[in-house]
């Protein structure tokens, strides 16, 4: 037992090491060689670094051990013929979309919960946090993201079900988020527009891959490998749409308030 | 009595604790209710979730004493050294460099070679699938590069974001009408794998750091939009890629 942990662990170690490796070769380059300035608190950047691959080596071995196995056979499961039609075939291999309720239903969920815990959008909500001085909040911020994510997902598995053309869905998207921008107060445009692609690594991607291939295999007339393409693209355009939207409702019920105090203390002056 | 800073150290678990609380309840959830099954495994699955939530907590702490203070300050360091050559050099080659080896990028390009062999867009064999296959990773990675370099420009040079962004999504919609079909798919999906768990937080360091020390540009507007040049110009490239291998 102890052995074939340490085994997986010395693994992970390895791949993580192995993509961490440029981040570190690029950084070495230009902080010795180029800019050549001492840097500050060594040991705390050391330790640091050292947390960051830590962290990521325990984070990918425990997603392998309990989240994905179990979500790829859930996905798999819920996306089975016999579940989604209880048992009985389908005619002529006709699909209603109506049928894949749970299907709708498990994409939005695990879209919201696995972009939640996804690292680097954890990072932007602090930082975004950190520099508006508090006017953002991360946790705000994460949540409008997930929820986009979650709608994109659930979008993009009712595109394979109904077998319509990705391109259609994505321009509409870019329509929306257009508009959007016009309207949307300034500060959060190029928070939002970075959110689409921060929202898809280490949880999401693998997750939702087994979502996309699993229905577009278990759906006569799609093919799993160009039909399963898709949800990525999905789950990185509508949260710029949330993000805007979930800016511009705070910036309205901040006013509001400002009105309603106002009106109040006006009727307190009379 | 429990003093203030070992609470203060626990801080990031309590976190991490919130923050993967709804998936364990989802899969509670689909599993024991509409799949009616067992979890299987209950003391595996609880040995990954404390895992995970050790990993996620010493992460976090580790972007917040190392990555994101050496992120800034090296941005400060390109400012106050001026030269302009070295900084966009830099920009291009950490996005080049960590994602050409990115395990999402590699995994999707297999998938894409088997996709064009299959369609008859290139040579069925091995060799043939392998060189499509590298040949999409490298401008992936290359078009990561070039738009974490004209990220930087951007800040440097005071262009509002929004312009830009519509311009590439302009540029999307018409290649999309030129592009061969089979390509579409993967491209919109090379702009979501490219920006990985370590490449975002350095990357919105970077441009923090630029936007915090250069004068007249505010952090939370100027700094931030690097990540959407990187998930915008992939999709373009590719099928760039995808028009160029059938002429």
């Amino acid at each position: 037992m102890i052995e074939e942990f340490a085994g997986r662990f010395g693994e992970t170690l390895v791949t993580t090491l192995r993509d961490v490796a440029p981040i570190i070769a690029v950084l070495g380059f230009f902080q010795f060689a180029v800019l050549r300035g001492p840097v500050a608190n060594p040991y705390r950047v050391l330790r640091g670094f050292i947390y960051v691959i830590l962290g990521m080596v325990l984070f990918l071995m425990g997603l392998e051990e309990a989240i994905f196995p179990l979500g790829e056979v859930m996905a798999s499961q819920l996306t089975d013929p016999g579940f989604v039609s209880n048992g009985v075939e389908a005619l002529n291999g006709a699909v209603n979309w109506a049928d894949y309720v749970w299907v709708y239903v498990f994409a939005f969920a695990i879209g919201l919960s696995t972009t939640l815990a996804e690292p680097a959008l954890i990072a932007v909500g602090m930082k975004a946090e950190r520099i508006s001085g508090g006017a953002i909040s991360a946790w705000g911020l994460r949540v409008a993201v997930s929820i986009g994510v979650a709608g994109g997902v659930m979008v993009g598995c009712f595109r394979i079900v109904t077998g319509t053309d990705l391109w259609m869905y994505i321009i509409a998207a870019y329509v929306v988020v257009i508009l959007q921008t016009f309207f949307a107060p300034r500060m959060i445009i190029p928070l939002a527009y970075d959110s689409g692609g921060v929202t898809t690594s280490t949880v999401t991607v693998p997750l939702l891959a087994a979502l996309g291939i699993g229905l577009a295999s278990s759906i006569p007339g799609r093919s799993p490998l160009i039909d399963g393409f898709g949800l990525i693209a999905f789950a990185s355009v509508f949260p710029i749409m949330s993000v805007m939207a979930y800016a511009w409702f705070s910036e309205f019920v901040a006013k509001r308030q400002v009105v309603a105090r106002f009106v109040e203390e006006e009727e307190d002056a009379l | 009595m429990i003093s203030r800073r070992f609470l203060e150290n626990f801080r990031p678990l309590l976190e991490s604790m919130r923050d993967l609380t709804p998936i364990v309840l989802v899969i509670l959830f689909f599993q024991e209710l509409v799949l009616q099954q067992p979890v299987p495994n209950m003391e595996q699955m609880l040995l990954g979730l404390i895992l995970v939530l050790v990993g996620l907590a010493l992460f976090i702490r580790g972007l917040e004493i190392g990555l994101f203070p050496i992120g800034e300050a090296m941005a400060h360091s390109f400012v106050r050294k001026g030269n302009a050559a070295w900084l966009l050099l830099f920009a291009f080659l950490l996005g080049f460099s960590t994602t050409v080896a990115e395990p999402a990028l590699i995994a999707i390009a297999g998938k894409a070679s088997r996709i064009a062999a299959d369609a008859g867009m290139i040579e069925s064999s091995e060799a043939g699938m392998a060189s499509y296959a590298l040949g999409l990773r490298l401008t992936v990675a290359v078009s990561v590069g070039i738009a974490i370099l004209l990220g930087v420009v951007r800040i440097l040079v005071n262009w509002p974001l929004h312009y830009c962004i519509i311009v590439g999504y302009c540029l999307v919609v018409g290649m999309t009408a030129l592009a061969p079909h089979e390509i579409i798919g993967i491209a919109y999906d090379s702009g979501g794998v490219t920006t990985s768990t370590i490449t975002v937080p350095m990357v919105t360091a970077l441009g923090v750091g630029l936007a915090s020390s250069i004068r007249g540009r505010n952090p939370i507007i100027d700094g931030f939009g690097l990540i959407a040049f990187a998930s915008l110009l992939p999709i373009i490239f590719v099928m760039f890629y995808g028009i160029w291998l059938l002429s």
